[in-house]
């Protein structure tokens, strides 16, 4: 039995989904920017698809603009608005995704000041902090505080902090990455100018994902070459993959209570029998049904020692899962958002974040707790 | 047969069925994330990437899988290109050469540039489309940091003589780099006999699948860098970041592999059907082959209809899907920045068309297009 605790790294593709794409490959496979019938043909399904997701997420379709996943998503959030509007100051958290963390850090080379936000032990942003920030430096900010933690699952309020910022008037973007298709939206009443979305964490295809920008906004292009996306992204678009974003994201909102419901009872089911099991486990981040995404229990155990390899011998019981979030070089550097939400180093190398997935059984939670009870020896 | 006629391979190919086929487990079963290290679905995600770089690397002639970076499409390959190399080495120089009828991603991506402060020449083409040798080499700077010159032209099928380019481009000291978005998988691309230092492709140019691209570095001699475009997870060495598109990527390696395995044979046969349809269309008066004199791509013909009006010949040829322009600057009816760099009238350039075969086109379908077009001018030209 191998069980997937890591649909946070990444989700299976929905098989409905892979058969809505699977024409768009070989049989409607002209080039959308063609004015030919093949090209026409395109065109209406990428704004069905742009008009679908739009709708489900409370924007107007002119709002929407594809990407080739999250990660250019935030790049161009972050990027284009500190080049178009001249933004010199920006304000956000240590344990943001890398993708948020690494383009701020480059706009920092630029000449940008960063203002690392303070963030509680829970990874709450201080909001007195923000507000002070905002105060201090009277120049049109660029905020950039993640909706839902990728490693913790932390989930903010996001009218709470959109509603500082347009007090002082500044520029909020928020990775929502994690909570898309957790959580629902209406971005027309939330005070947020900025979303961004990867359609392979909710049952969607890699390779795509979309940026929200709040009409009025007006900013520059990351990529040239082209007029797609009504001149905001160049290339060819990716028409499977649009519309099977729109089909995933459709049917993960239409489900959404059952949704909520199923994921809620794994991790409910996984935290409170690592609690039964091991009286000393520390759950990272928010834990409520409120206040964090119910994909996500990030799990630390504090007498496994600091060599405990604890990640190798879950895998060798057939149970994956992962430290943190996908890291590319298999260095052993820690979690930055451990880090960031001061948790020991020794705390840090033995915690796991498991995350959960519509796939995933009850049987299957039991299966890894009983597991995760042999590796430590633990009776019941 | 069906109808439309597909004539527009170069705007994108459809999928081969043994491309997606060899796709379809990496979306459902083995669907990974390729960074996740700790447990074999991103073991097995890492190792698909692994092999299609390999083999990717291995047809285009390159010395290690190490010198691959994919990307989201050629679109984006080409501005990591082009802005990577201005970025990274900008304490070294900052001026630029391209060639006027370049791919509007690397003409905007150059425009761009310009309005950050490099500079660019665009290097004027001749009638059959081809640059002075001469020119260039006098175009060359202490401060040029990048030649680069496209492999193919898009709507002529114009193929530049690369490698006589790029031996004046490195005796001047400059990195040489090559949109090949149209040529890889047509023609047989070797970067090191070429002596290309960053090449550009696509997927769905070589009847793999959208969304996926990669960018040719050269890692040796000379060793070409660029500054990352789109941060975050470190991902390909850190020169791209962002999951990485296993099933495209492993699509667009396939798809490049059967391009390979075929190529002799079906370079023959789509030029054979080419010639076809350039002697049927060239017996209607009036009418010129843009590239002419050119070495050109086996599958591409551009042709320009004198006495009939652009907009109603596209509209006259229903039953053929072929396009005026590139794809990406087809929505407005104006000259191709193409034709008119070499020389062609404005109302004659808007009254072209690019035919552009592929693999899966018959001679019956190139007879049928060949009747169709003559009919459709004839009526057009009121005679």
């Amino acid at each position: 039995m191998r069980i997937y605790l890591d649909n946070a790294a990444s989700t299976p593709l929905d098989p409905e989904v892979l058969e809505r794409m699977i024409p768009y490959f070989t049989e409607f496979s002209g080039n959308p920017s063609s004015v030919h019938h093949h090209g026409r043909q395109l065109r209406s399904a990428i704004e069905k698809a742009r008009k679908t997701i739009a709708t489900l997420v409370g924007a107007a379709p002119g709002e929407i603009f594809f990407t080739s996943g999250g990660t250019e998503a935030d790049n161009m959030a972050i990027r284009c608005t500190v080049e178009g509007l001249g933004i010199r100051h920006i304000i956000t958290t240590a344990i943001e995704h890398h993708a948020v963390l690494h383009s701020v850090e480059q706009m920092e080379k630029t000449g940008a000041k960063v203002t690392w936000l303070p963030v509680d032990a829970k990874g709450n942003p201080d909001q007195e902090a923000l507000r002070e920030a905002l105060a201090s430096d009277t120049r049109q900010a660029l905020v950039c505080l993640m909706h839902a933690n990728n490693e913790i699952g932390t989930l903010i309020d996001l009218h709470k902090y959109g509603r500082i910022c347009e007090e002082f008037g500044a520029i909020f973007m928020s990775d929502t990455v994690q909570s898309m298709g957790n959580v629902q939206y209406n971005l027309a009443e939330t005070p947020v100018h900025f979303v961004t979305a990867s359609a392979h964490k909710f049952y969607g295809p890699k390779g795509i994902g979309f940026l929200y920008i709040r009409s009025g906004v007006k900013v520059p292009p990351l990529l040239q070459g082209g007029g797609q996306e009504r001149n905001m992204r160049a290339g060819t678009e990716n028409v499977p993959a649009i519309v099977g974003m729109a089909f995933a994201l459709e049917k993960c909102i239409n489900n959404l209570e059952a949704k909520r419901t199923h994921l809620l009872g794994l991790k409910k089911q996984m935290a409170e029998g690592l609690k039964a099991s091991f009286p000393e486990i520390v759950f990272h981040g928010e834990t409520g049904e409120d206040n964090s995404i119910p994909t996500v229990l990030n799990a630390g155990f504090p007498g496994a020692g600091t060599e405990s390899m604890l990640l190798f011998n879950l895998d060798i019981n057939g149970i994956s899962a992962s430290g943190g979030s996908a890291c590319t070089s298999g260095s052993v550097k820690g979690s930055h958002v451990l880090e960031g939400l001061g948790v020991a180093p020794g705390l840090a190398a033995n915690s796991i974040r498991f995350s959960f997935g519509m796939q995933n059984t009850p049987e299957e939670i039991e299966y890894a707790l009983e597991r995760l009870r042999e590796m430590f020896r633990v009776k019941v | 047969m069906k109808f439309p006629i597909y004539l527009d391979y170069n705007a994108t190919t459809p999928v081969d069925p043994r491309v997606l086929e060899k796709m379809l487990p990496w979306f459902t079963e083995k669907f990974g994330n390729a960074a996740s290290n700790t447990h074999p679905f991103g073991w097995a995600a890492e190792e698909a990437v692994k092999m299609a770089r390999e083999s990717l690397a291995q047809n285009i002639g390159a010395d290690s899988p190490d010198e691959i970076v994919f990307t989201s499409g050629a679109t984006e390959a080409i501005n990591l290109a082009l802005k990577g190399v201005a970025e990274l080495y900008a304490r070294k120089g900052n001026h630029l050469i391209t060639v006027a009828t370049e791919h509007k991603a690397v003409l905007d991506t150059c425009k761009y540039l310009e309005k950050t402060g490099h500079s660019v020449t665009y290097l004027p083409v001749d009638k059959r489309g081809l640059i002075d040798l001469e020119a260039l080499r006098a175009a060359i700077t202490d401060q040029t940091l990048l030649v680069a010159v496209m492999y193919a032209n898009n709507e002529t099928g114009v193929i530049h003589p690369l490698r006589e380019i790029a031996e004046i481009v490195h005796e001047k000291g400059a990195l040489f780099m090559s949109d090949a978005t149209q040529a890889v998988g047509k023609l047989p691309v070797d970067v090191n006999a070429d002596g290309i230092d960053l090449m550009t492709f696509s997927g769905h140019k070589m009847y793999g699948p959208k969304g996926v691209g990669g960018l040719y570095l050269r890692k040796r001699r000379p060793r070409a860098v660029v500054a990352p475009q789109i941060h975050g997870g470190g991902h390909e060495h850190g020169f791209r970041s962002g999951t990485l598109n296993v099933p495209g990527i492993v699509g667009m390696s396939e798809a490049l592999q059967l391009c390979q395995d075929g190529m002799a044979v079906e370079s023959q046969r789509l030029e054979g059907l080419r010639d076809q349809l350039q002697a049927g269309i060239l017996e209607i008066p009036g009418t010129r082959v843009n590239g002419l004199g050119a070495n050109r791509l086996p599958n591409t013909l551009n042709v320009s209809f004198e006495q009939v009006e652009g907009e109603a010949l596209i509209m006259a040829l229903k039953q053929l899907a072929v396009s005026t322009g590139s794809a990406c600057t087809s929505a407005i009816m104006e000259p191709s920045h193409v034709l008119s760099a070499m020389g062609v009238a404005d109302d004659e350039a808007i009254a072209s068309v690019r035919f552009s075969l592929g693999r899966f086109n018959t001679g019956a379908e190139i007879e049928h297009a060949i009747d169709h077009v003559k009919a459709a001018v004839k009526r057009l030209r009121g005679n």
